[in-house]
């Protein structure tokens, strides 16, 4: 190889190593900002502010939901295994919000802890199955929907 | 080492004519696959026990995502063989690789959109993959920028090779986004190592669609550098005589 050539190799490569390293270096310093919500435990134990907008996510924990007869108020308890946050909300969820699968809620932690949440989004699974089988999968108990949340690696 | 055999490589003429007997059955291919793939994926794959059938959308987000990406390391790569090495070609792969990755990140925003809608509820959330995944989009753009905003060709060709090398830190990002960070977006059914967690049935188009969509994209890649061959040897005595009718490429240009 002509070493002029040689040269331009080792700078392109050099630069491509420096940048990667100089970003690397700030996603890691901004980590905490870069996540999208807090889980449940660290908005409980007081890690996240109170009283200010911020995104909690977490497994809505089965069995917790609980919907008002006369109006579109609803509550339910999001949960990444630690620790279990209560959630307030009033409006229509989306069609994929169920029991034993992830949600990611926008809004604010009241001085009782509650989150009063003004959105509440899904958050889908990476798992696709046909209707057959996921019968064969979910028949039984209520185990299973509490694996397909726990796959999803909240707890750190 | 004998590097002559990539010099060959870099010749727009030499690559030109050998594209011209690929061109048919890659075209062949891209549709046949394409048409199976999303016959099977669309019509006869059974529906998802969840989402029921909004995730029939998977079979084109999902390949075009992962095309999107590969575009890039493409535009990347030939970017740096054009500035180690001073060949041609490469430039120009990858010139007209920038506004097909382009292409290719706004069908996968837009899918994506379109799905997140009545799956998450909403169309767009500021996750740190949806948010890298636009910053690739602007990538291309920038890269389609720069190559406009020189008037001489080798400035606009060295400075968009450099800011396509700078931003292939951004795929692998893009990549390990989702398991990285707390995002909305779900982590990756097809894994590299593991097993996918997607149900055979639904599996198989969507790998007809993947090998069909990269069919579709090396095609069109040929074509739009076909074109800017055309283009910037437009002052050759080959390329003259190509479009005079002249043309002798099927005969002794090809054995030259």
């Amino acid at each position: 190889m002509h070493p002029v050539r040689k040269q331009r190799l080792i700078l392109v490569i050099a630069g491509v190593v420096f940048t990667s390293i100089a970003v690397g270096l700030m996603t890691y310093a901004m980590r905490e900002n870069i996540n999208l919500f807090y889980p449940p435990s660290k908005i409980v134990s007081g890690e996240a502010p109170h009283n200010r907008n911020i995104r909690g996510g977490g497994c809505v924990k089965p069995g917790s939901v609980v919907r008002a007869t006369d109006n579109l108020d609803i509550k339910f308890i999001l949960t990444d295994g630690v620790a279990d946050l209560p959630v307030r909300f009033s409006g229509i969820l989306p069609d994929l919000f169920a029991e034993g699968e992830a949600a990611v809620v926008n809004g604010k932690v009241d001085d009782k802890g509650v989150f009063n949440a003004e959105q509440v989004l899904a958050k889908h699974d990476e798992n696709y199955t046909p209707p057959e089988v996921a019968s064969i999968k979910n028949s039984g108990d209520h185990k299973n929907d509490q694996a397909v949340c726990k796959g999803m690696n909240y707890g750190a | 080492m004998n590097w002559q055999w990539l010099h060959r490589l870099g010749s727009p003429r030499w690559f030109y004519e050998k594209t011209n007997a690929w061109l048919p059955w890659l075209m062949v291919c891209a549709w046949g696959l394409l048409l199976v793939g999303g016959i099977w994926g669309l019509g006869f794959a059974p529906e998802d026990a969840k989402q029921r059938n909004s995730y029939r959308i998977l079979y084109i987000h999902a390949p075009v995502a992962f095309i999107s990406m590969s575009c890039y390391y493409i535009m990347a790569i030939s970017g740096a063989v054009g500035l180690i090495w001073k060949m041609k070609l490469p430039f120009m792969v990858m010139k007209a690789a920038a506004p097909i990755g382009l292409g290719l990140t706004i069908v996968v925003l837009a899918t994506g959109s379109i799905w997140g809608k009545p799956t998450w509820g909403t169309w767009w959330e500021w996750d740190a993959r949806l948010t890298s995944y636009l910053i690739l989009s602007f990538l291309y753009l920038g890269v389609i920028a720069l190559q406009q905003a020189f008037q001489n060709r080798d400035t606009a060709d060295k400075a968009s090779a450099i800011l396509a090398l700078v931003g292939t830190v951004n795929i692998p990002i893009i990549y390990k986004s989702v398991d990285w960070w707390y995002t909305l977006h779900q982590p990756a059914t097809l894994k590299i190592v593991g097993k996918s967690t997607i149900d055979p049935s639904m599996l198989y188009p969507l790998f007809v669609m993947i090998v069909g969509f990269y069919v579709f994209f090396t095609l069109v890649l040929i074509l739009h550098t076909r074109t800017e061959i055309l283009r910037r040897e437009s002052r050759s005595q080959w390329v003259k005589d190509l479009v005079l009718g002249k043309s002798n490429t099927k005969g002794e240009g090809a054995e030259s």
